[in-house]
């Protein structure tokens, strides 16, 4: 153990232990702007600057580790005076045209200039804000960026893409897309971490909620909504709703306040890719594809973006199902168009999702018949919905319980934990062993899957046949996964990729809260929905799904259902990954 | 009245002396990858306060210039200002009435010339090209890119065997690299920005001094796959090691009966003490490595029989013949290679200098090392004859020092004509030609003759050490790509339409640094592994301490002490002593730690792994 006093008061820390971790054992919070456990700690804002006692030059907290004997001052004169200086500093190069900003008052920046009382600049304000694709789901405004590195440090290690880097040297120091590339043609997969961790403005999701009100307002429009299972676990969060109050049933009533004709569960069309993708699975396992590399599933198009960048020669091992979210826009356009005796032209698809990468999936076309168009029209984060909730002034503590619609009205407890990393997995496993069985197995069987490691491994007993399965979430281990596949050194059968840590849960378009990493409790949220609210917990049970394979699409895999439910992977081009040293 | 007053400088002037001293010395720290138009903006910015306002094109045209550059840095240019920043600068440097002008726009034309495609790439896309990737100064400039900032916070803490083993991660050779290594790893320490660069080789050298034997690290499994190394010196023993550790079996093929190469029988035992030596060696050898002695390439044994026998071949074997000096009476006796004498020492050839005098042509290392072997063998007389000036010397300054110290005479501006024999074809003289200091081209001062006469200078023993040659015939009859006597491998030290085949260090790049052939011989095994469908990685496991959180005030450099000269020319053993244990904490501690401190904490500040 390691003694020193901070602020005057002592503290017994064990060697290693930062300056910053030590305060915050004795109840003295350190303010800091950059820093981010274990992916940022590069002291480069300056702000938890502390005093050394009996050293001139002061020191960062947060990547400075204890010695004996230290005596550590946090509010000296010369800490107060240097923090509030660098504060000001970063103030007169970000633009702090706070009320139009999407972050406000969810903004370190902001929140520490406040605290600190600033309430004037003596410097020149100068900002850039350079030309940036507004069309890209992904969108960054270089006039509020504090270079942070935060976007760097976490696309470099925790998804492995390398999308940003440092740009230019000196005072023109930048962050932009590496290798002097445009957005557009760099291999980003949309999961939208960056945005997450970005304690400032400077990144966020293409806003398109003019677009969705416009919907509502057009009465030509038959708009139709559907709500992603992971959004349940995080919408209420920024509205100041506790965990328990913020049941899907509310974000129904918002929904339909704003105008929505229609408002549907993703979690239906889970169910429905369960039925495809575990079919889909069994045949391809029965004909000896999965023998030298795995069939992976095809849920998250952040991980879609990934393996057609990186890996594309393993694209023909995935699964050619569509995402929940493009199956529900299909089944809405085609079987729920049928149902109400309207012209598909007419309905407009708007998802809500925790996910940026969704924005750039919807761009998938879908031809059927006459109809020439998209599954999905529109997507929404649950940052978006949220804001559009706030426009609207509903008040979300007193909303009321409401309902979804029929005819896509059921959904299973399988369902519902596709927001969580292994979830897809688990559902699909429950449906497989009654595929092959023809009876149910224990709804927990497959909880080996379940929880926060970043590749987890399990192999399962199925009739007789062993099955090899992996679930890894995160595409820095996503990467390390397929390394491991090529080389031979591992062997599955069947692989579950999410591409966001924690899956769709901490997906990047869930509401943002500084310092903290929420998948865990979301997911958590998600397994306690499947265990306790649904009598339903096999995706095969879900009526509603049977109802439609029996009144439209047939059997799974069947031909309508192939060519409305499935995708061709190849069907359109990503930027490739570039040939680095 | 007084009509006269002697001028001293005001407060103001000393104190702007004193901050030039500061740029200079910022300058000469500048990290590698900053953007080269944003850097010559700045130049012309400090060009143009220098103006003293009287003549227009300086006064007002290097500001016009400088708003020039700044649009492009702005991106507020279009393709058509570079020419108008040209034609700016030219027309500057026509008209300008003295350097401070014309000189400054030729910096920027330089730039326009030297770096368009950044000035092409900021105007169309508003970027740099540049970025600051090798953050840390000194592992930037290593060759072999070794952990410095780690090993200095070793040595700090006593810890010298960790720092060796740190060390030997990216270079098998800690000792002999703490005796003789140029260290380019010095030039831009950012210390630089405060006082001078820290002794990072005397560091260095106070580990391999105390550490006493350090083991080598555990081999991998044995892959089964054979590599071939033809020549044993530092870079293909680099590459041996490393090749061994990642479980390949590896043969040594060495000409001479001791392992070595230029180490063993080129660098005086005085620059680099051969049991000292032996101790990098033998820590190689320990690993597993096979070696073959006496055997030579094209005459016993063929290239193609080792291509057969082996999964993967090294070409390392140096650069060790004598280059000519083509004069009139170079076959005398008396006249003799510096290479070769330096061999017979290393061979124990009995040689008596007593009486002598000797005049040995060149200006590098290695006419240093031949002039103060020749004191060391009793002559009585020695000179160093350059062609051009003791600053153009190619050798590292303390070598010229050393060699002025125990007594040899620099004679520069003198161009060898001939050498003069006796009757039994005999050294009796050197005959020179005086040479004038003339225009400077690529950075260098060209000589021209003058019209003065030729001088002769009297000698028995002539050397000469004018570089060297690399043999690399049999290799190219073998069907490797040579030019001008130097392999061509690429930069992976493999060749086109050759796999399995490589070559690096001296052989691939003429005559170099040692640190730049174990660079060669790491880069080469990295690439072997990979080539016979490996991936071993070398790390180590050593825990670098953290930074320390002193103040760092100026300091004094703790240079490493000397034996005097008068006694240490009299014999073969180390020159070099060791700091103290209390030089070497301050020394240590002086470390700025680019790697914790600044961009290395962010990116690119520790390769922990290759």
């Amino acid at each position: 153990m390691v003694n020193l006093t901070i602020d005057h008061k002592q503290v017994s820390v064990p060697e290693g232990t930062t300056i910053m971790d030590a305060a915050k054992q004795i109840g003295i919070p350190i303010p800091k702007l950059c820093f981010l456990k274990d992916i940022n700690e590069i002291g480069a804002c300056r702000v938890c600057v502390v005093e050394l006692v009996g050293k001139r030059r002061l020191i960062v907290a947060c990547n400075n580790v204890v010695e004996e004997g230290m005596e550590i001052l946090t509010n000296s004169p010369k800490v107060r005076e240097s923090r509030r200086k660098t504060v000001e500093f970063l103030l007169s190069q970000h633009d702090f045209r706070c009320a139009t900003c999407v972050r406000s008052q969810n903004c370190t920046l902001q929140e520490i200039a406040n605290n600190l009382g600033i309430l004037d600049i003596p410097y020149k304000q100068e900002f850039h804000k350079k030309p940036w694709s507004q069309d890209f789901p992904l969108i960054r405004d270089s006039s509020k960026c504090i270079k942070c590195m935060r976007c760097v440090q976490i696309c470099d290690k925790v998804q492995s893409l390398n999308i940003w880097d440092v740009a230019n040297t000196g005072s023109r120091t930048d962050v932009d897309v590496s290798l002097n590339r445009k957005i557009e043609d760099a291999d980003c997969a949309l999961c939208g971490q960056c945005i997450t961790h970005c304690p400032v403005g400077a990144l966020r999701e293409r806003d398109d909620t003019d677009k969705a009100f416009a919907a509502f307002a057009d009465p030509d429009k038959v708009t139709v909504v559907q709500i992603a299972p992971a959004v349940r676990a995080a919408w209420g969060e920024s509205l100041g709703l506790e965990r328990d109050e913020a049941t899907i049933e509310k974000l129904v009533t918002a929904v339909r306040k704003m105008g929505a004709d229609y408002v549907f569960d993703t979690v239906f069309s889970a169910d429905l890719t369960i039925m495809e993708e575990g079919t889909e699975f069994l045949q391809r396992l029965q004909n000896g594809e999965l023998d030298r590399y795995p069939m992976f599933t095809s849920c998250c198009p952040g991980w879609i973006r990934f393996i057609k960048s990186q890996y594309p020669e393993l694209v023909p091992q995935l699964s050619t199902a569509k995402s929940p979210q493009q199956m529900f826009g299909a089944t809405t356009k085609t079987y729920f168009a049928q149902k109400l005796g309207i012209d598909p032209e007419k309905i407009f698809c708007i998802s809500i999702m925790p996910c940026t990468a969704k924005k750039g999936e919807s761009n998938m076309e879908l031809y059927h018949e006459e109809f020439a168009g998209k599954d999905v029209d529109l997507v929404l984060t649950t940052r978006e919905i949220d804001r559009m909730i706030k426009r609207d002034y509903i008040d979300a503590k007193h909303l009321e319980e409401g309902v979804f619609d029929n005819p896509m009205k059921e959904g299973t407890g399988a369902g519902v934990i596709f927001g969580a990393t292994g979830g897809v997995m688990e559902a699909a496993l429950r449906s497989a062993y009654y595929l092959v069985t023809g009876e149910n197995p224990d709804a927990d069987a497959f909880r080996d899957v379940r929880g926060l490691d970043g590749w987890k491994e399990a192999t399962f007993n199925i009739a007789g046949n062993e099955i090899n399965v992996a679930v890894v979430h995160g595409l820095g281990n996503t990467r390390k996964l397929i390394k491991a596949i090529k080389k031979g050194k591992v062997h599955y059968q069947f692989v579950e990729v999410m591409a966001c840590p924690g899956g769709c849960v901490g997906g990047g378009g869930q509401p943002i809260h500084e310092g903290e990493e929420l998948a865990g409790v979301r997911g958590e949220n998600l397994y306690f929905l499947d265990r306790e609210k649904y009598d339903l917990r096999f995706s095969h049970e879900n009526q509603d799904v049977l109802k439609a394979y029996e009144e439209y699409f047939g059997e799974p895999n069947a031909h309508k259902a192939h060519m409305l439910l499935h995708t061709d992977h190849d069907a359109w081009e990503m930027p490739q990954a570039p040939v680095r040293r | 009245m007084s009509r006269l007053t002697i001028q001293t400088p005001d407060r103001a002037q000393l104190v702007v002396e004193g901050l030039y001293k500061d740029v200079e010395n910022r300058i000469a720290a500048s990290p590698p990858g900053l953007c080269p138009i944003d850097m010559s903006l700045s130049f012309l910015r400090l060009c143009h306060a220098q103006t003293c306002g009287k003549c227009v094109p300086c006064r007002v045209g290097l500001g016009q210039l400088a708003s020039l550059v700044e649009d492009v840095l702005e991106g507020r240019a279009e393709l058509s200002h570079i020419e108008l920043i040209e034609e700016t600068a030219k027309a500057i440097m026509s008209a300008a009435d003295c350097a401070i002008g014309y000189e400054a726009a030729n910096m920027v034309l330089k730039g326009v010339t030297g770096f368009r495609e950044d000035y092409v790439e900021h105007i169309t896309n508003g970027r740099c090209i540049a970025s600051v990737n090798l953050p840390v100064p000194c592992v930037s400039l290593c060759p072999a890119k070794v952990d410095i900032p780690g090993y200095i916070a070793l040595v700090k803490e006593g810890r010298y065997a960790d720092a060796i083993r740190l060390i030997r991660k990216d270079n098998p050779f800690p000792t002999t690299c703490a005796h003789i290594c140029e260290h380019p790893c010095e030039a831009r320490c950012r210390r630089n920005m405060k006082d001078t660069s820290i002794n990072i080789r005397g560091l260095k050298k106070m580990a391999a001094d105390h550490a006493g034997v350090v083991p080598a690290p555990k081999c991998a499994e044995s892959t089964g796959k054979q590599v071939a190394i033809i020549g044993g010196g530092p870079g293909g023993l680099s590459a041996a090691y490393y090749l061994q550790l990642m479980g390949h079996q590896v043969t040594v093929y060495e000409m001479q009966p001791r392992l070595g190469g230029m180490l063993m029988y080129g660098i005086p035992n005085y620059r680099l003490p051969k049991d000292r030596l032996q101790e990098d060696i033998d820590a190689i050898l320990s690993t597993g490595v096979k070696v073959v002695h006496g055997k030579r390439i094209g005459t016993d044994l063929a290239i193609e029989d080792l291509q057969k026998q082996y999964d993967a071949v090294l070409v390392t074997i140096g650069a060790n013949t004598d280059k000519k000096l083509g004069i009139e009476g170079e076959d005398a006796e008396g006249v003799i290679s510096a290479v070769q004498m330096l061999r017979n020492v290393g061979y124990g050839v009995p040689m008596d200098y007593a009486g002598k005098k000797v005049c040995v042509i060149g200006g590098g290392n290695v006419a240093m090392d031949a002039v103060r072997t020749s004191i060391r063998l009793g002559a009585e007389k020695t000179s160093i004859v350059y062609r051009r000036r003791q600053a153009d010397m190619t050798a590292l300054p303390a070598e010229i020092e050393g060699a002025i110290a125990e007594g040899a005479e620099l004679l520069g501006l003198k161009a060898p004509l001939r050498i003069e024999t006796d009757e039994n074809n005999k050294v009796t003289g050197l005959w020179v030609q005086p040479q004038m200091i003339s225009k400077i081209s690529r950075g260098r001062a060209s000589v021209k003759a003058t019209t003065e006469p030729e001088v002769r200078l009297d000698a028995d023993i002539i050397i000469v050490a004018i570089g060297q040659n690399i043999e690399s015939e049999p290799f190219a009859k073998f069907g490797l790509p040579v030019e001008r006597g130097v392999i061509k491998a690429d930069s992976t030290t493999a060749f086109k339409g050759m796999p399995g085949v490589f070559a690096g260090g001296d052989c691939a790049t003429g005559p170099s640094t040692v640190i730049r052939a174990i660079a060669a011989g790491k880069v080469s095994a990295a690439n072997i592994d990979e080539y016979l469908g490996f991936n071993h990685k070398i790390s180590c496991d050593v825990e670098i301490p953290p930074a320390n959180l002193d103040d760092r005030p100026p300091c004094g450099r703790v240079e490493l002490p000397e034996r005097e000269a008068s006694e240490r020319k009299c014999d073969f053993e180390g020159v070099e002593g060791c700091m103290t244990c209390e030089e070497a904490v301050q020394e240590a501690s002086k470390c700025l730690r680019c790697d914790h401190f600044g961009y290395g904490i962010f990116k690119g500040g520790r390769e922990t792994i290759w």
